[in-house]
C-alpha cells in the first residue's frame, strides 16, 4: 500500500521569499501567508478545541502572534509547523481556561492501555460512505474525534487530518518523534473503535 | 510475529517506515490472523475517511470575516 507519509524534499519553499518580505514589513507578503493558511489554522483549532468561536479567536491570535514575532522565526524549520505550533499552544491554553478536560496537556498519562487494545473484530461493511450521507457521516466523525483526549486529539489532527510528517509534528507538539508515533497508535485505535460501533457489519446484514 | 507485536509495528507500517523483513511479518502475520486483518483494514479506513473528508464546514462568509480581523489586527499592533 502506499505510505502515508509526506515526501521531503529539498527544494526551497515558496513561503520563504513571502516570510522574508513580510519580516521588511511588506504587509501584502503575510497576507498572502494568511490567505495560505487561515484555513489550516481553524481547522486545527476547531478540532483541538471543537468549539467554532474558540477556532475564530485562535485563529487571529495565532496569526497577530505570529505577525509580531517573525522576526524570532528563524527558517529552522518549514513557516507553516512554526505557526500550527502557535495555534495548537493557544488551543490547549484555551481548553484550560475552559476546564472541561480533567487533562488538557500533551504529557498527559499514555502509560494506560485503555481504549489501544482492539476489541471489535467486525468488518466494515457495507463501506462507510456507501452507508450515510455526507452529513451523517461527518456527525459520526465529529462525536468520534470529540470523545478523544486532547491530547490523542490533537497528535492525530496533525498527522493524519493535516498530514504533517511524524517529524514535523513532533516539532510543532514540542514531542519527541517516540512520544508522537506512541500518541498516534493509540489515537489511530481509539478512533478505529469508536467509529466501529457505527460502521461494523450488522448480524442482520446491510441496513435497508 | 504475535499480535501485540502486529500492534508495535502498525504505526511504521502506515507511514511506510518499516523495513522489509518486518513488513514481511506484518503481511504473513494478517494472513493467519483475521483479528489483525481487519484492525489493519478499519484503522487504514479510519484514517483515509478522515483525510477525506472536511468534517467543519469553512463558508467563503466566515473565511471573508475571519480574514479582515486577522489582517485588521496585524495593522494595528505595529
Amino acid at each position: 500500500m502506499p505510505a502515508i507519509q509526506s515526501p521531503v524534499t529539498d527544494e526551497v519553499h515558496p513561503d520563504v521569499a513571502l516570510v522574508e518580505r513580510a519580516k521588511q514589513g511588506d504587509t501584502a507578503a503575510f497576507e498572502q501567508l494568511v490567505r495560505q493558511y487561515e484555513r489550516q489554522i481553524f481547522r486545527v483549532a476547531q478540532h483541538i478545541t471543537q468549539n467554532r468561536e474558540d477556532a475564530e479567536d485562535i485563529t487571529q491570535d495565532a496569526f497577530l502572534k505570529a505577525y509580531e514575532k517573525l522576526n524570532q522565526f528563524q527558517g529552522n524549520s518549514k513557516f507553516s509547523t512554526w505557526l500550527v505550533r502557535i495555534a495548537v499552544n493557544e488551543s490547549l491554553m484555551r481548553l484550560r481556561k475552559r476546564k472541561t478536560s480533567k487533562t488538557v496537556s500533551m504529557d498527559q498519562d499514555v502509560q494506560t492501555e485503555d481504549g489501544s487494545i482492539p476489541r471489535d473484530f467486525a468488518e466494515w461493511r457495507p463501506n462507510p460512505e456507501q452507508n450515510y450521507g455526507q452529513s451523517e457521516l461527518a456527525e459520526i466523525l465529529r462525536k468520534a474525534i470529540q470523545g478523544l483526549p486532547p491530547g490523542f486529539r490533537t497528535v492525530f489532527t496533525l498527522r493524519d487530518v493535516e498530514n504533517l510528517s511524524t517529524e514535523e509534528t513532533a516539532e510543532a507538539l514540542g514531542l519527541s518523534v517516540p512520544a508522537v508515533k506512541s500518541r498516534l497508535l493509540r489515537a489511530r485505535l481509539q478512533l478505529r473503535e469508536r467509529l466501529s460501533r457505527h460502521f461494523r457489519q450488522k448480524n442482520g446484514g446491510p441496513k435497508p | 510475529m504475535n499480535c501485540t507485536d502486529f500492534l508495535a509495528q502498525l504505526t511504521d507500517y502506515f507511514d511506510g517506515q518499516i523495513d522489509h523483513e518486518l513488513l514481511a511479518q506484518v503481511q504473513a502475520h494478517v494472513r493467519e490472523c483475521h483479528h489483525c486483518e481487519v484492525v489493519l483494514d478499519t484503522t487504514r479506513q479510519t484514517i483515509s475517511i478522515y483525510r477525506e473528508h472536511e468534517i467543519y464546514e469553512f463558508p467563503a462568509e466566515l473565511r471573508e470575516r475571519l480574514h479582515a480581523a486577522i489582517m485588521a489586527k496585524c495593522r494595528g499592533c505595529c
